[in-house]
């Protein structure tokens, strides 16, 4: 049964790659734009297609029909490199995530690892280079200062975005995010005790460090992806446009698409960690155990979930791009390395403390 | 799967092999990424995730942004053809013949391919992924190397506090 296994991979691969996070990221640029619009009083693009829904389809033809010029004093291979090694990344993370419980009797992820989230910061620490040769490729300065303020602005949130996920983990003793989703279908979602053991003195107790590691996680995460409050790497009144000042046409576009990508994936980790990945509230249509069969409309009711609270996560990341002013540079450095960092080390100790007294 | 072996090993080595070719410092420090890469491949080949993740997080993710972060910040001109490297040259055949010597001993001592390899006990009540099992041995076998270990980067993490600031009031 080889070649099952293989076509199964294989098929989940390009479903849940290219025809689901692909398209999911035209969406929220699409998305952005109509938010912004909104949040603007403006009106947002509304020409292209029902709603302006198209409208990332013209983009993309104009990205592609554009010249796609390389500058005469750019480091000609680094330079072509660079936007794939910020899009590839993104998209591998992936692989990990459980889009949903099961269809055709196939668990709903890529690969089943038993170290989830570890894997997401792995493959997504590897994003930074992407940059890091983006701004030193183009040989002009405002290029390098962003890419050199991405690279410790990204380093420094690395540590307190794996730091601030150790209390869960702690918490449900497992790093398979399969298993930490249906732990938190049966028992109540991460931040959501409300039903099955999580409906105890216990589960309202440990959600007070959870609460506080999805602070940092969420704040990191925007840091992560370069999103604003944080988007010191291509803050346009002070750097031009960062880090890709010196590309055009697909090849700028395709830094877009990673951090868009990357965003995707980011709400997809937090909805999977906290918010109970695809199940549904209150223990509704819940599987017996990770290895039951599931029903057929059963699993596409709990793809949709995963995906519902995926849109939430995006639309609440683009609301705040448009509130919030711009971090100085010295403040997010601070705010990095004292305050997260430290609230994430306390967070642990006191999740331990915790689990202690109530053992 | 020894296909995959095959492809991962031979790009471990061309990476290895990028690093003291390139001229261009940035080149070889990417080079070495590649290599790490590999390297984390193999050892998932191997069913030990952990270890291949951390690879890929620690070397390929943290060390070498900062490696090749300074490289660029110093902006190293590519390497200038000097006269003969003597010393260079000399210092590089000793130690390519001491490895070699080392390497052709260990294998021609060792009955690789006949002996097996004793199978792994699982640590009593824990988990079957491989991260319970190291976790479980860290903390209880070998507790004591893992305090000296964490003791022993902090104190490097002072001293290299106390050597970037030169002024000390």
């Amino acid at each position: 049964m080889d070649w099952y296994i293989i076509l199964a991979a294989t098929i989940k691969i390009v479903v849940f790659v290219f025809l689901v996070t692909l398209p999911l990221v035209a969406m929220s640029v699409w998305a952005e734009r109509r938010v912004s619009a909104a949040i603007q009083d403006r009106v947002g693009p509304n020409r292209v297609g029902p709603a302006g829904l198209l409208q990332p389809v013209a983009d993309g033809i104009k990205f592609l029909l554009k010249e796609d010029f390389t500058p005469n004093h750019v480091r000609k291979t680094y330079y072509w490199l660079a936007p794939a090694l910020t899009m590839i990344p993104s998209l591998l993370t992936c692989a990990v995530i459980p889009f949903g419980s099961k269809l055709f009797g196939e668990k709903m992820v890529i690969a089943d690892l038993d170290v989830g989230p570890l894997f997401v910061f792995a493959v997504a620490s590897l994003t930074v280079y992407g940059i890091v040769l983006a701004g030193w490729a183009s040989n002009s300065k405002y290029p390098f200062l962003g890419s050199v303020r991405s690279t410790s602005q990204m380093i420094s949130y690395e540590i307190s975005l794996g730091l601030s996920i150790v209390p869960l983990l702690m918490i449900y003793g497992e790093l398979n995010l399969g298993h930490i989703v249906m732990e938190q279908a049966q028992n109540g979602w991460a931040l959501l005790p409300l039903w099955g053991d999580g409906l105890s003195i216990k589960g309202w107790l440990l959600s007070i460090p959870l609460f506080i590691s999805f602070v940092v996680f969420t704040t990191s995460m925007f840091a992560e992806t370069n999103r604003l409050p944080f988007d010191l790497p291509e803050c346009e009144t002070e750097l031009v446009a960062g880090y890709h000042t010196e590309y055009s046409s697909m090849k700028f576009a395709l830094f877009f698409l990673g951090e868009y990508a990357a965003m995707i994936i980011g709400s997809g980790l937090a909805v999977t960690l906290f918010f109970g990945g695809w199940s549904l509230p209150f223990g509704w249509l819940t599987p017996e155990s990770v290895d039951a069969e599931v029903p057929f409309w059963h699993g596409l009711i709990h793809l949709g979930a995963f995906f519902a609270k995926v849109i939430l996560f995006i639309l609440f990341f683009i609301a705040v791009r448009w509130t919030l002013p711009r971090f100085r540079y010295d403040q997010l450095m601070r705010l990095g390395w004292v305050v997260f960092f430290e609230l994430a080390l306390a967070n642990v100790i006191l999740t331990a403390l915790l689990l202690m007294w109530l053992k | 799967m020894t296909f995959f072996f095959f492809i991962f090993a031979a790009l471990t080595l061309m990476g290895g092999i990028g690093v003291v070719v390139n001229r261009n410092p940035v080149s070889s420090a990417f080079s070495m990424i590649i290599s790490f890469l590999g390297l984390a491949a193999l050892f998932i080949q191997l069913d030990a995730y952990l270890v291949g993740i951390l690879q890929i997080l620690v070397y390929a993710g943290a060390i070498m942004v900062l490696f090749l972060f300074i490289i660029m910040l110093l902006d190293i001109p590519k390497a200038e053809k000097k006269r003969f490297p003597v010393f260079t040259l000399g210092a590089s055949i000793v130690v390519v013949v001491s490895f070699a010597t080392l390497m052709i001993t260990v294998i021609t001592r060792s009955d690789i391919g006949s002996a097996k390899l004793p199978p792994i006990e699982p640590v009593k009540g824990t988990g079957s992924s491989d991260v319970h099992q190291i976790g479980e041995l860290l903390f209880s076998t070998y507790w004591f190397p893992i305090q000296v270990v964490a003791v022993l980067l902090l104190v490097s993490t002072v001293g290299v506090v106390v050597l970037s600031k030169r002024e000390l009031k």
